[in-house]
Formats: structure tokens, C-alpha cells, sequence
């Protein structure tokens, strides 16, 4: 039971992971970019959402839709001011710039909200359902995380396969130029694209604090550095990718804390993402390219 | 390419200079009268002190920055002797906290308040050890702090003594037989009290069952941690660590449906202050602090309400030992005659005169006095959390 | 033929530079014109300058992006200082003891480098840099969690538990205390160590990218089907170049270690990989001065903007936003450019044009 116990919460903080790597994924697949500032957008959505519901008494279903506005808001103006004039220097330029944002946001913040932590309340309740006679028990917010997930997975599959946009988000991850060529607004999508990302970190902002409830503005560095690590193992570009990536990442850290050693837990989930890369060098479901002569 | 960098980074070297300059001159201006409104004719003792103001440990660096604030404002009022107080920014690095240091010594830093986090403490004070500037930190508990440096004092008491206190206390209370203990595996705070804990607890018989760690990179997940401890069948969890994550813990646990008895030690106190927090989570955890914001006694009373018409917020312990530390060297300043012209390592030797010497009554303690470690001798009241606020436990 | 000539006069404007740098320096040392607060930065400064050097070399003449490098500072701070401490007695000159550490640290972060580098090279672009992060944090978790102590009986390991494991006799004393890393530390790195290893670094570097091994590392960059096609040997290379890069971050966090009282696992993360790469792009990938230029003004600059307390790191991140927009802007680009050519002869732009877009 204990071991069952463990794998759901392994799901789960993979849900929350997965849903962070696809902001990373979606982003690195159309402007070839590791947007470092992604994990500090989390964070802000949280703080919208935490103030949302308790300064402003909002209901969380508004809180939660008030934080995607805002970090889609952001994640716009953040892509046109820093991102936008950089697009045709080296890539190295456009990391550095990335991560200069993220240092901003996050200073931003402190000064904004100070550093004291806050108490996210949870914004689907307290609370869990029981099995086997209260032996298992899985809170609220584990099944809206892992449900989020799944629905927002399988939303962005039919979203990049079957609309216009998401068509046009493919060309332009293919090739750019013809993209263009082929009447496609390459900005637009792209802006689009780091819209999208944004608002998913908003609602993994707002889910991450809901399971771990406390706010600050560092917050969303670590599980930003893990969801790219998970973005990168299951292949970085590709959808699924990032949902198989974030959830084995999820799992495999639980239970190297369970099993093996809670010191060394992150070394062990790291290691585990080398030996993965040299046996797939392109990730788990990453494009294995062949190298053109 | 390059020609255009080197110039970039010239225009940007230039700003800086320009910014550098700034620092220089503006401290006279604003920070001595603007604030208190005091007198600037008596020239004041120039206090500084480093602590983590950005970052994620900001919130004790703010804190003690605040308490030390408030003591000045205080203490200048009453127009004797005078302070400047200057806090830089180290954000709980060892490195920047040299910088900051240095900052301050360029300043004119006659009295340091050391560094508020035990790491960047200690590259501080060797370096107040090297240049003869006396120095009190209010929070930085390891015992390499003071080691082997004659003018390094401490207001908080100093790790070993917190980890034999609780687990001497924990016996003679009879209040666990079973303990697991939940500490921060990077974090020189929590281990030091955790080792001294276990050396002590084995020595009494004290039977620890489970002992689990968690990391900077892993302080959300507990439940790994409290699966454990709860099938090794522990009644009480003891947290050698801040209330950031002690709060997630109590949070875990409630939710797994696991209640042991919790024992915490000072930096569990701020959890009851913590915005939005559930206090009714920390219902029955007990901890051992010396400072307790809900006391009834004049002094604390005063200092908090001060605190909260100033600051917004509930002191911690963390602006409690601050406010010590600020009146503890006033009272040293006034029975050695310390004036503020004399030099930082003249006064530097008075004040190691004095501290090892005299009695200090504060927040955090009545009676205390220092031995020549630097070490402080208080106290710890055990207290326990009902109904949302502090009681004293004996 | 005219080229060589021109990497030897920059090269040696470089040397010259730092020399000037360092004479000055002392001169104002010596007169006591100078703050505490840059005097305090002085080896600091020594440190980051090797390591932007040393990881230019990986990134802009290797041309592999490394998130990492912070890891082998890591391995040479604690390998250092162990050697440092060990030795205390053997060797009781402070400056030979600091060259003696220095080069345990060289080994030892070689050695790391060897380990990292022989998976890692296998790898290519953002896949590399996310692995060399891996081994970063894999680096930062081993040495947080190692217990080394010395007594009589020579030095005594242990991984994962505390200082008591160890099992020392009578009198002997903790090194590395595992998360509390090392304290007391005695301080024996000066700003001439600094000076005199940033110019045995600038030395290495350019003397390998001068040689036949340099061009060869080059050319892999630029073209590896091109390089393997013409019979060099890509993994052999590119691991000479990664393992000299990691043997120079040894060296300088020996030096790092060693200016400070105490020092812990924790320091040596990622955003310190980050901040050094920052000194790489900002100065120029493969531009040694550039590199030199960057560390320094970058690591002055948040103790200047001290004036703006609070605001302190947010004008920093601004700072340097702009300075990345403004260095890649075509506008300001062709600004400066047209200056230059009124400056130097026109006959130079062709080729500095050339040399400027094929990034």
C-alpha cells in the first residue's frame, strides 16, 4: 500500500511537472530557445491567484482564470521586449537575456510581495477520498493535478494536429522560412506559442502551490529546473514528451527518496536522465535526427 | 564586434563607478536624521551588519534587520548615545557577505552585528576577527562562528546547546518514547542540532526510530518522510528546522491522517505569523524558543506592537535577537564610556571587556551573560501552541 | 600569414593587459587609494576570470555549451583545500602550499572532467548542456553528503552519515563536515596567486588554441563531419579541450576556496555555472579579453549598485538585459560599425564583417 501511495504521489508531482515542461517544450520547439524565465512566470501566476482569492475574495475558479490572463499577459510582453529583438542572434544571447528575466521576475517580486512566505490555500479544497478502508487515500488536489494534466495533454495534441494556429506552430518549429513562405505569420505564432506556455504556468503555478502550499518568490526556480530537466528526457519539442518525461521524472524522484536516499534523491533523478539521454541522445520521444552532410 | 563589447561594458563599468560614488556620499545624508528625526549634531556609533535581504532565506536577513531598526530608533530617542545602523545585503552567501562586510568597513563600520545565517557568519567574523571589530550576531548559531575568535558574541544559543536542550527535555517530560526526526540535510543549522540531538538522545536512551532528510532542492514532498516515521511507529516528530517547511510538514501529515506530537526548536517560531497559515495545523506543537511574541511582559509587548505599527508584520525571533543585540551594545557603549569617536578596535576591547562581564536583560532572555567563547547563557522556555498562540509548557 | 601575426599582437596586448591590471592595482594597494570593498573582490574576481576563461575554451573554442562548470570548481575548492589543510604542517610556506593545492585541485577536477566528459561529448547542443547541468547538481549532492577528516593515520572518507563515522583517532580533525562543508579555513590565497594563475591560464589557453590540437578542436566545431572526414579524432579532442577547461575551474575554486574562512557544496550551483557562462557570452564566445573584461565589470558591478539597496539585483537584471539587446542589435551593430570604419582602414571591415555574422 505504502508503494502504491508512493507511485500516486510520484504521479502527481509528475502531472505538476509535465505540465511546466510544456511550456519549455512548446517554446524550445518553435523559437529553439530554453526559456529560463518560465519557472519564475509559475510563480507570478501563484501570487496572482493567492492575492485573487485573498485580497480580493474571488472565487477560485476566477482566481485561477485571473492568473492565466495575467501570465499570458506576461508571457507576451516578456517574448516582445526581450525575446522578439533577438531573434536572428545567437542563441547563447537569447539564454542569457532569458535569464536576466527570470532575474527580474523574481526580484520583482520580492519587491512587490516581499519575501515572507506565504500560505497558498488550496484552490479545490481540503480533503481526500479513501480506499481499501482509509488505508489509501488520495487528496483533492492529486486528482485535479493528474486530471489537468490529462485534459490539458490531450487539448494541445488536438490543438497542434487539427486548428490553423497550431498547424502554423508546427510549420514554423519545421522551418521558418517556408513557414513565412507559406503565408504564415511567423511573430504571431510565435507570440502565440509563448501565450500558451504562459498560461499553462499559471495553472501549474496555482496547482503546485495548491499541493505545497508555500508561496515565494524563488518558488518556481526549482520545479522550473526540474520540469526543463523533464522536458529534456522525454525529448525536448515534443508534446507527449514532456507529459512522459514530467510524470517518470515525478515518479522516479518519490521513489528514489523512498527507496534509495533522501540526501541523494535529486543526484539519482539527475543520473537517471544521463544514462537515458546516452542511450537516446534526443530523449525519450524526442526526433532522432539524422545529421545532413 | 569585440571593439563594440569593450566599450559597452566600459559605458557599464562607468555607471557603476558613477553608482559606487553615490554610496559614498548619500549615507551621512539620509540615514542618520531622516528617520528618527534625533539630533544629528552628536556624531553616532556606526553599527552594520550583513543578512540575506534577497533571495530565499530573505526573510531572516529582513527580519533582523527590522528589529535592529526598530532598537536604534528607540535608542537615539532618548538622545544619549547615538547609532547609525547599516544593513547590506549577502544573500546568505559566504562570498557577498565578505562584500557586504567590506562595503560596511568602507562605510566606516565601528560596531558589527556579524551576519544574520551561520555560513555567511562565519567568513564574516574571521574577517571582524582580522581587523579588531567587535561583533554580535543576533542569529547565526554554529558553534564555528565563534570558535577560536576572542571579540565574536552570539545572542542565539548555540546549536549543540539547542539539540542536548530538546532532546534533555523530551526525556524528562516523558513526552515521546518513539521520536523520528525530520532535518535539513543541507543546511548547517539544522544538522548541527540534529547531531547534537542524537549524541545526546543515545546517551540518555532516548529512542530515535527514524531519522529522514530533505534538502533545498526537496523541500516540498514530506510524504516519504512522514511514511516513515509512521511505520516505525514514532509518537513525536522532532523538527530541528525553520517554520517554512516545518508548515508543509504539519500540512502532510494532517492530510495523511498521521498525528504525532511535533517539537520544534527556535526556528520553528514565525510559523503562528506565517500569512494565510492554518494555525490550527500547529495545534499541540511544541517548541523550545527564547523569544515569544505573545508574551504578556511589557517589554515584549511594546517591541511587538512597535513592530507590527512599523513593519506590517508579527517579529520573529530572528528581529527579536536583533533588538537584543542592539541594546545589548548600548548598554556595553554606556558602562565602558564608548564614545563615537574612538576607533573600531579601541572599542572593540572595551566591549569584549564588557560583555564578558555584565548581565543583559531583553527579549529573549533575563540574566544573560556571555563566557569568553562568546557563547550566550539563557533559557529556553518550552512553550506549546493552543488555540493559535504560544503557551508557556511548565 | 598576417593572420598569425594578429592572434600573437592580441594575445599579447592580452598578457600586457592584465599586467598593466595588476600593476596598477598594486600601486594603488601599496598607496592605499583603494576601497575595501574592491580590495575584498580582488581574488574573487582572479577566480571568475580563470573560469570564464576556462569555459570560453569549452564553449566558444569547443563550441559545447556547458551548464557545469561550477561542478569542477566544486571538485578543485574541496580537493584544494583538503590538500591545503593536510599539508599544513609539511609544507608550512603559505604560497608554495596554495601552488601544491592548486595543483591537487587541477587533478582532481581533471579527473572529474575525464568522468563527465566521456558520456557527455557523445551528446550534442541543448542535450549537452542539459546533461553537464545533470553532473553539476550530481557533483554538488556527492560533495554535500562527503565526510573527509584527518589524523594520524592519513586521511579517512565517508559518504552519507556524519563526521562521527569516520572513525578519527585522538586529535584528529573534520575537514569537509559533509553539508557544513569546510570551516576555518586558513586564508592563503593573495591577489598575486590570482594574477599569477590567471596568466598560466591565459598561457594554456592560448598556446592550445595556437597549436595543431587547437586547430583541430576548432575545426570540429565548425564542421565535425568535415573534421572527422579528414582524420581527427572528434571524442579525443573535444575531451582535451573539456578536460583542460576543467583542470583551469580546479584551479581557480582552489583559489576561491582558500580567500574565504568557509566554504559549502551549495555555492558551487547552478547559478553559478550560469553567472560564469553569462561572462562568456557578455564578453565574446572565444574572446579571452572579452572574458577577462566581463568577469571582472560583472562581478564589481552588484557591489557598486549597493547605493540602490533594495532595487540592488533588480537594476542588475536589467542591466544586463539590455546589455544583451543592445550588444545583438542590428541598429547599434551597424552604428558602431560604420564608426569603425571611419576609424580603421576600410579595407579591414570586409573581413571583420566576414568574422562577426558567423555566429
Amino acid at each position: 500500500m505504502t508503494f502504491l501511495t508512493y507511485l500516486i504521489k510520484g504521479i502527481s508531482l509528475g502531472s505538476i511537472y509535465a505540465i511546466i515542461a510544456l511550456g519549455y517544450t512548446m517554446v524550445y520547439g518553435i523559437a529553439k530557445m530554453l526559456n529560463f524565465a518560465h519557472g519564475d512566470v509559475i510563480m507570478v501566476g501563484a501570487y496572482i491567484c493567492f492575492y485573487a482569492m485573498m485580497s480580493f475574495g474571488l472565487p477560485p475558479v476566477v482566481a485561477v482564470i485571473l492568473a492565466m490572463i495575467v501570465c499570458t499577459v506576461l508571457g507576451v510582453v516578456i517574448e516582445r521586449l526581450a525575446y522578439k529583438p533577438l531573434r536572428a542572434a545567437p542563441s547563447l544571447a537569447v539564454l542569457i537575456t532569458a535569464i536576466g528575466v527570470s532575474y527580474f521576475l523574481q526580484n520583482a517580486a520580492q519587491l512587490l510581495w516581499t519575501t515572507n512566505p506565504k500560505v497558498f490555500t488550496s484552490v479545490v479544497g481540503d480533503g481526500s477520498v479513501k480506499f481499501f478502508g482509509g488505508q489509501l487515500s488520495i487528496s483533492y488536489v492529486t486528482i485535479v493535478t493528474i486530471a489537468a494534466c490529462l485534459i490539458i495533454m490531450v487539448a494541445l495534441v488536438w490543438f497542434t494536429s487539427k486548428t490553423k494556429m497550431g498547424k502554423a506552430m508546427r510549420a514554423c518549429s519545421e522551418d521558418k522560412g517556408a513557414a513565412q513562405l507559406m503565408g504564415i505569420n511567423v511573430n504571431t505564432t510565435i507570440s502565440v506559442t509563448f501565450a500558451i506556455g504562459a498560461a499553462l504556468a499559471a495553472i501549474a503555478g496555482v496547482l503546485l502551490c495548491s499541493a505545497y502550499p508555500t508561496l515565494m518568490p524563488t518558488t518556481g526556480s526549482m520545479p522550473g529546473i526540474k520540469a526543463f530537466t523533464a522536458a529534456v528526457f522525454g525529448g525536448i519539442g515534443s508534446i507527449p514528451g514532456a507529459l512522459v518525461g514530467g510524470i517518470l521524472l515525478g515518479i522516479i524522484e518519490i521513489f528514489a527518496n523512498a527507496y534509495i536516499s533522501t540526501e541523494l534523491s535529486n543526484a539519482i533523478v539527475f543520473a537517471v536522465l544521463i544514462i537515458v539521454l546516452i542511450v537516446r541522445p534526443a530523449g525519450l520521444l524526442g526526433k532522432q535526427t539524422n545529421e545532413k552532410v | 564586434m569585440k571593439k563594440f563589447l569593450s566599450i559597452a561594458l566600459a559605458l557599464v563599468l562607468i555607471v557603476g563607478c558613477f553608482a559606487a560614488c553615490g554610496t559614498k556620499t548619500e549615507p551621512a545624508a539620509t540615514d542618520t536624521g531622516a528617520d528618527t528625526g534625533a539630533a544629528t549634531t552628536t556624531a553616532a556609533i556606526k553599527i552594520g551588519g550583513t543578512g540575506p535581504l534577497t533571495g530565499g532565506a530573505a526573510i531572516y536577513g529582513n527580519a533582523a534587520k527590522n528589529g535592529a531598526e526598530l532598537a536604534v530608533e528607540e535608542i537615539n530617542a532618548l538622545g544619549g548615545l547615538q547609532f547609525e545602523l547599516k544593513y547590506e545585503d549577502d544573500a546568505h552567501d559566504a562570498e557577498k557577505a565578505v562584500n557586504a562586510y567590506n562595503a560596511l568597513k568602507d562605510w566606516g563600520m565601528q560596531v558589527s552585528l556579524g551576519s544574520v545565517t551561520s555560513k555567511p557568519c562565519e567568513a564574516t567574523s574571521a574577517e571582524t576577527f582580522a581587523d579588531r571589530i567587535f561583533a554580535i550576531t543576533p542569529s547565526a548559531s554554529s558553534t564555528s562562528v565563534t570558535d577560536g575568535k576572542d571579540n565574536m558574541f552570539q545572542m542565539c544559543f548555540a546549536d549543540p546547546n539547542q539539540g542536548s536542550a530538546s532532546a534533555q527535555y523530551i526525556f524528562d517530560k516523558k513526552m515521546g518514547t518513539k521520536v523520528a526526526v525530520i532535518y535539513k540535510n543541507d543546511d548547517v543549522y539544522s544538522m548541527g542540532i540534529y547531531n547534537t540531538f542524537e549524541a545526546k538522545a543515545t546517551e540518555l536512551g532516548l529512542e530515535i526510530v527514524s531519522a529522514t532528510t530533505f534538502t533545498e532542492d526537496s523541500q516540498n514532498d514530506f510524504s516519504v518522510q512522514l511514511t516513515e516515521a509512521k511505520n516505525a511507529g514514532a509518537d513525536l516528530i522532532f523538527l530541528p528546522i525553520y517554520y517554512t517547511p516545518a508548515s508543509l510538514i504539519l500540512k502532510q501529515a494532517k492530510d495523511m491522517g498521521y498525528a504525532p506530537k511535533f517539537f520544534g526548536v527556535d526556528g520553528m517560531d514565525g510559523i503562528l505569523s506565517l500569512e494565510n497559515f492554518d494555525t490550527s495545523l500547529a495545534e499541540g506543537v511544541m517548541l523550545l524558543t527564547p523569544f515569544n511574541a505573545d508574551s504578556t511582559d511589557a517589554k515584549t509587548a511594546s517591541f511587538v506592537s512597535k513592530f507590527q505599527e512599523k513593519y506590517g508584520e508579527i517579529p520573529n525571533q530572528f528581529a527579536a535577537d536583533a533588538y537584543d543585540c542592539v541594546y545589548a551594545i548600548y548598554q556595553a557603549c554606556n558602562n565602558a564610556g564608548v564614545t563615537a569617536d574612538m576607533s573600531a578596535s579601541d572599542i572593540c576591547a572595551k566591549m569584549i571587556e564588557q560583555f564578558t562581564t555584565m548581565s543583559f536583560d531583553g527579549l529573549t532572555g533575563t540574566g544573560m551573560t556571555w563566557d569568553a567563547t562568546g557563547a550566550v547563557s539563557k533559557t529556553p522556555k518550552g512553550m506549546v501552541i493552543k488555540d493559535g498562540a504560544y503557551v508557556g509548557l511548565d | 600569414m598576417n593572420r598569425i601575426s594578429k592572434t600573437t599582437r592580441s594575445n599579447s596586448l592580452t598578457y600586457a593587459g592584465v599586467i598593466a591590471a595588476f600593476i596598477i592595482l598594486q600601486i594603488m594597494t601599496g598607496t592605499g587609494s583603494i576601497s575595501s570593498s574592491l580590495k575584498g573582490q580582488l581574488v574573487p574576481i582572479c577566480a571568475y576570470v580563470v573560469m570564464a576563461i576556462s569555459l570560453n575554451l569549452t564553449v566558444g573554442i569547443s563550441g559545447e555549451l556547458s551548464l557545469g562548470h561550477a561542478g569542477f570548481m566544486s571538485v578543485g575548492a574541496f580537493s584544494g583545500v583538503v590538500a591545503a589543510m593536510s599539508l599544513q604542517q609539511a609544507i608550512p610556506l603559505a604560497p608554495l602550499r596554495l601552488a601544491v593545492s592548486m595543483v591537487v585541485a587541477g587533478i582532481f577536477a581533471g579527473f572529474a572532467g575525464v568522468l563527465v566528459g566521456i558520456p557527455v561529448l557523445r551528446l550534442k547542443g541543448d542535450y549537452l548542456a542539459i546533461v553537464t547541468l545533470a553532473f553539476g547538481e550530481i557533483i554538488k549532492s556527492i560533495v554535500n553528503n562527503l565526510y573527509v577528516g584527518v589524523d594520524g593515520g592519513g586521511l579517512h572518507f565517508a559518504m552519507l552519515k556524519n563526521a562521527n563515522s569516520l572513525g578519527l583517532e585522538e586529535g584528529g580533525k573534520v575537514i569537509i563536515n559533509g553539508p557544513m562543508g569546510i570551516s576555518g579555513i586558513t586564508k592563503i590565497s593573495t591577489f598575486t596567486a590570482g594574477f599569477v594563475l590567471i596568466l598560466f591560464t591565459l598561457f594554456i589557453v592560448f598556446n592550445l588554441v595556437k597549436s595543431r590540437t587547437g586547430r583541430a578542436i576548432m575545426a570540429i566545431r565548425d564542421n565535425r563531419i568535415a573534421a572527422e572526414s579528414v582524420g581527427i579524432g572528434v571524442t579525443k579532442y573535444k575531451l582535451i579541450a573539456f578536460v583542460t577547461s576543467a583542470v583551469l575551474a580546479g584551479m581557480a575554486g582552489a583559489l576561491f576556496a582558500m580567500n574565504y574562512s568557509t566554504i559549502v557544496a551549495s555555492k558551487f550551483d547552478f547559478n553559478t555555472s550560469i553567472l560564469i557562462l553569462v561572462f562568456v557570452v557578455l564578453g565574446g564566445l572565444g574572446n579571452m579579453w572579452g572574458s577577462i573584461i566581463a568577469a571582472t565589470v560583472l562581478t564589481i558591478l552588484p557591489e557598486a549598485l549597493r547605493s540602490f539597496s533594495d532595487y540592488r539585483m533588480l537594476v542588475y537584471s536589467i542591466v544586463l538585459i539590455i546589455v544583451m539587446l543592445a550588444t545583438n542589435n542590428p541598429l547599434i551593430k551597424n552604428f558602431l560599425g560604420d564608426i569603425r570604419n571611419r576609424l580603421f582602414k576600410p579595407k579591414r571591415n570586409k573581413k571583420l564583417e566576414g568574422g562577426g555574422t558567423n555566429e
